[in-house]
């Protein structure tokens, strides 16, 4: 089976992204609507009588909204939060096993909060069936709970689910959930629709098995795929919780990712996802649900319009910001290192690189006449600005190109702890300079915005082996 | 004949929009079946459609008062609620 690598505008959308991306997630807000009460399956770590304690935060019931309500909520709120980028409908239930109140919802946002990126999270029970609906509302995103691979692990996890007008129980249950949800990935997928696969770890019961998972999902062009911890306590009065099942350490957790981001594919992990609350509003990690309770919102008055066009400027404001001023330390990230380190190039996850720009937008500055470097440490979950470098200009004209050994040397030395140097235009001499340093010149991307080029160079990069970068039928310095 | 939803329904609509006589009414504090309307899915489907999706064991009784779904059918733990529970 082949691994697929993202293409840069999946790359970007990624990147942009408040769920999957660990810049944007601090930039944008999401909000998420409750309009799918009903669900289509059981499954062992929650109890029916709340909300789904994995997919939701335990203990805290959702407000019900009806299409509506949800609809005129997502206005109030796109209104009044002019960072909101992404509106999705994750539960109590499952959306899909909802389809009438999904879509109306859909409906109302695509006339009037065009701009706003749908997403949808399901169990893929009924899937492969909704997706042309999904795809004619252009959603972004989907997010499918895979928790196995195996019908004889999913009889462990799954007692019964509803399917063709009958409760189906045990393993047979398990074959047709396990078969939906494949073909629901591979249907989504064909179709260019993200795909982000969420697995609760549960050990003893899916803890090996989920590195197969991670392998399926990858060769069939997932792109993310994040395993949160089972949540399982007597108090929630699931079977898990009353069972005694244990839930994963923390060192169990973070040993699978490590071993599932280790087998490679350009499916990346993500590190950062909290498990966020069906109702939730607002950037992740802090909270505004009781702001825009349905109370609060049902008497507003929305200027759409004025609304669509705050929110599409603020969107290009902060697109810019996360590309240049995106300085952000996020636990998760691995920290800048001390200069002279090649810690971008040996860490198989982060690689740096520096640009070489003039507008600090694109990829637009010759190498020779660059006044600073930006540096970066590219990942596949995007790209963070470590620091602007400035440079002394050891090449003062074009014709004078290659004549200026310690200028040269120094632009070499404030890029030692670069993997990659990215520029519009390179000549021949300082090239070679700078493979001899062990860096890679590449111009291939001139032009391209920056951030698209860093993640299509970083998905490249991670695809070769060091260095494969050839200065063959590259632009040089005429 | 007529099944009946009873108190410890939560309202989680799974069951409405299956039935095919629309006699399920999303009332307050629970779901109401209309017993002039429910034909206990007989010639629609083969199982009754509210009882095959509802996920709580006791939400739905028969005529004679009897759970479609009763404890532990649904949830696999076992039914008495006082009973001490396992431990791993
Ligand atoms: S048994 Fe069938 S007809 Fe009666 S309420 Fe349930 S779904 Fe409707
Ligand atoms: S499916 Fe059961 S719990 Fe849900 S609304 Fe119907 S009767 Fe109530």
């Amino acid at each position: 089976m082949e691994t697929t690598s993202q293409s840069p505008s999946t790359a970007a959308r990624i990147a942009l992204h408040p769920c999957y991306s660990e810049q944007a997630h601090r930039h944008f807000a999401r909000l998420h609507l409750a309009v799918a009460p009903a669900c289509n399956i059981q499954c062992h770590y929650c109890n029916r009588k709340y909300d789904c304690s994995n997919e939701s935060r335990p203990g805290v019931v959702s407000e019900l909204l009806t299409p509506e309500q949800a609809a005129q909520k997502a206005l109030a709120v796109g209104a009044a939060i002019p960072h909101l980028a992404v509106v999705g409908v994750a539960g109590p239930g499952d959306p899909l096993a909802n389809p009438d109140r999904l879509f109306a919802t859909f409906r109302a946002l695509a006339e009037k909060a065009p701009d706003l990126t749908l997403c949808v999270s399901t169990n893929g029970l009924a899937l492969p069936e909704q997706v042309e609906e999904l795809v004619k509302y252009r959603i972004g995103h989907v997010t499918i709970t895979i928790n196995c691979v195996d019908p004889s692990i999913g009889a462990r996890i799954y007692p019964w689910i509803f399917w063709n007008h009958r409760r189906i129980r045990g393993r047979k249950a398990a074959e047709i959930l396990i078969d939906q949800q494949q073909k629901g990935l591979e249907m989504l997928v064909a179709r260019g629709v993200l795909v982000k696969v969420n697995s609760v770890l549960i050990p003893g019961v899916n803890d090996e098995h989920l590195r197969e998972v991670h392998r399926v999902v990858t060769a069939k062009g997932a792109f993310l795929h994040n395993i949160m911890p089972l949540i399982a306590r007597p108090e929630h009065g699931t079977y898990f919780g009353l069972t005694g099942q244990p839930e994963p350490t923390a060192d169990q957790l973070r040993i699978l990712r490590e071993a599932c981001a280790g087998q490679g594919g350009a499916t990346g992990m993500m590190n950062h996802c909290q498990q966020c609350r069906a109702d939730a509003v607002g950037l992740i990690g802090q909270d505004r649900g009781a702001e825009f309770s349905w109370e609060k919102v049902a008497a507003e008055t929305v200027d759409w319009q004025a609304a669509v066009a705050k929110r599409t400027a603020v969107r290009a404001a902060i697109e810019r910001r996360i590309v240049l001023h995106s300085q952000i330390h996020h636990p998760t990230s691995a920290p800048a290192s001390p200069s002279g380190q090649r810690t971008g190039a040996l860490q198989s996850e982060t690689l740096r690189m520096a640009v070489a720009s003039n507008d600090g937008r694109t990829v637009d500055a010759h190498f020779g006449h660059a006044r600073e470097f930006l540096v970066f440490d590219v990942s596949p979950m995007g790209a963070r600005l470590v620091e602007r470098r400035d440079i002394e200009r050891y090449c003062s004209g074009p014709v004078t190109c290659g004549d200026a050994a310690p200028a040269l040397a120094g632009a070499i030395a404030a890029l030692r702890d670069c993997a990659i140097l990215l520029c519009a235009r390179i000549g021949f001499e300082p090239w070679r300079a700078l493979e001899d340093a062990a860096i890679s010149p590449n111009s291939e991307r001139a032009g391209e915005p920056i951030i698209d080029a860093l993640l299509a160079v970083g998905a490249e990069w991670r695809d070769r082996a060091p260095r494969a970068v050839s200065p063959a039928g590259q632009r040089l310095c005429a | 004949m007529a099944f009946r939803i009873v108190a410890c329904c939560t309202g989680c609509w799974a069951c409405l929009p299956l039935c095919p006589r629309q006699a399920i009414r999303a009332a307050a504090p629970h779901f109401e079946i209309d017993p002039a309307r429910c034909t206990e899915c007989a010639g629609d489907y083969p199982d009754p459609q509210c009882a095959s999706i509802c996920p709580i064991e006791g939400a739905i009784v028969d005529a004679a008062g009897q759970p479609l779904n009763p404890p532990g059918s649904l949830t696999r733990l076992p039914p008495a609620p006082a009973t001490p529970l396992p431990i791993s």
